[in-house]
């Protein structure tokens, strides 16, 4: 199934050239390999979807996929940005933690929109220093259209740190979302973990 | 009931040219497909406007649409989609884009022919899909700049681009000469319609982004322009998106 344009398409095969003209270091991780971490991450939430639980329970499930699937740490560094340099570590600690409860929360709840629909792995291209695993959501009374997980092996596991819904970025969305509320707090950490953590 | 065709003829061009005229004075884009926002001020305020409508009259309407079963709904969303497509084939040609205009031809015919007059998506079965488009991306083919982001009162986050395009393709609507008569007198309904049962099935998204974050205008004008960009195939946003994940210091955070 292929829906993209001819000017996606043509972008995509320039992205792929330049990944492939450019030296790149080794890749520990294989196409394969990120496919299967999508696949079995995509099985989980529709698993958990389809369980029937309460919000409160489906939330805690996600928490467990994002723990298994995703790389909460870097996710959060990231949405954290610049604010983190001046963190200390126990803050940096806690402010992960309560991050992975409000992601939980915050994307639990959206994937629940993918009830009754599916998400089909169409390909895997290398991108840099990651893997692209590019799939298509086919959800009821939609056109279906593109979610791209970013797979790498940082951690020493394969494991997702970012998340492109039809070129909305997760790390840029939660970058700005973050840097808002602290923000809001007048730049205090504490307060913001304390509110994710309620939040959550 | 349409109107007389010379009439129409005549303000659909005078749009145009206001159109064109509009997209002229587009501020260039600024380099590296950053953040043009020189409205800002007004573009919250609008954006405060458009919250408390959809709080008062599109989340509710939303809400009914959402626990409305999809043998209702869905016929809905096929014929609104259906009356879209004639525009999208004109696009589809004025960008040379010749195989979009044709799926998206094939998809109109058999959906209002096979299709019980686009109730139905026969064309979506066999892997036609729609291949969206606008005159916006029309304008964006010719080498016109995106211009600033403004948020339009009821329409949303867009830009000068954009909203230029919306424009013209409202007026220049093939439908009025190709549909057929159930298609013309009720595809703008129908289009309306098709908001609302989107809004009812992003309930959660839209909520968290509305009334959830901490600064929905910012989260609004990121989203729409970085998928606008994406379906466009333009530089993204925001310099971000090339994030390393590789450099990201972690210390601390594992």
């Amino acid at each position: 199934m292929m829906r993209l344009s001819r000017r996606q398409f043509t972008a995509l095969g320039l992205a792929a050239t330049v990944a492939t003209a450019v030296p790149v270091p080794a890749f520990a991780l294989t196409g394969a390999q990120a496919q299967a971490l999508v696949d079995r991450a995509v099985a989980d939430i529709n698993a958990i979807i389809s369980s029937g639980g309460t919000e409160a329970q489906m939330v805690r499930q996600f928490k467990d996929v994002f723990d298994d699937y995703a790389h909460t740490a870097a996710i959060a560094a990231s949405a954290l940005g610049v604010a983190g340099r001046s963190a200390s570590n126990a803050q940096r600690s806690a402010f992960v933690d309560a991050f992975g409860l409000y992601l939980a929360n915050k994307y639990g709840r959206r994937f629940r929109e993918f009830e009754g629909g599916e998400i089909i792995v169409q390909r895997t291209v290398p991108v840099n220093n990651y893997m692209e695993v590019q799939t298509i959501a086919d959800l009821p009374g939609q056109a279906p259209f593109r979610v791209d997980f970013h797979v790498y092996d940082r951690p020493g596991r394969p494991v997702f740190f970012n998340l492109i819904v039809e070129g909305v970025n997760l790390l840029v969305s939660e970058r700005q979302e973050i840097g808002a509320m602290l923000d809001q707090r007048g730049g205090n950490l504490d307060r913001l973990i304390a509110d994710l953590r309620a939040m959550g | 009931m349409p109107l007389p065709f010379g009439i129409r003829k005549a303000l659909s061009t005078a749009c145009a040219i206001f159109a064109l005229g509009a997209v002229a004075a587009c501020t260039p884009a600024p380099p590296g497909g950053g953040l043009d926002d020189p409205y800002e001020a007004t573009n919250r305020d609008v954006h405060e406007f458009n919250k408390s409508l959809d709080r008062a009259v599109l989340r509710p309407l939303g809400q009914v649409a959402a626990a409305t079963p999809r043998e209702f709904t869905g016929p809905v969303s096929n014929f609104a989609d259906n009356t879209g497509l004639p525009g999208m084939v004109l696009n589809g040609m004025l960008q040379g884009d010749i195989g979009g205009a044709a799926t998206n031809t094939m998809r109109f015919l058999l959906n209002t022919t096979i299709g019980v007059g686009g109730l139905l998506d026969p064309a979506g079965g066999i892997g036609l899909y729609e291949e969206s488009t606008d005159f916006g991306e029309t304008l964006a083919v010719w080498g016109v700049q995106e211009g600033a982001f403004i948020e339009l009162p009821v329409l949303g986050p867009s830009t000068e681009r954009d909203a230029a395009g919306q424009i013209v393709d409202f007026v220049l609507d093939p439908l009025a000469r190709v549909g057929t008569r159930p298609q013309i007198e009720y595809g703008l309904a129908a289009r309306g319609a098709r908001i609302v049962i989107d809004r009812g099935q992003f309930m959660q998204t839209v909520d968290g982004l509305l009334y959830d974050s901490a600064d929905s205008y910012s989260q609004a004008r990121s989203a729409y322009l970085q998928n606008r960009r994406f379906d466009l195939g333009e530089a993204p946003p925001v310099e971000e998106t090339v994030i390393d994940p590789f450099a990201l210091d972690l210390e601390g955070f594992e």
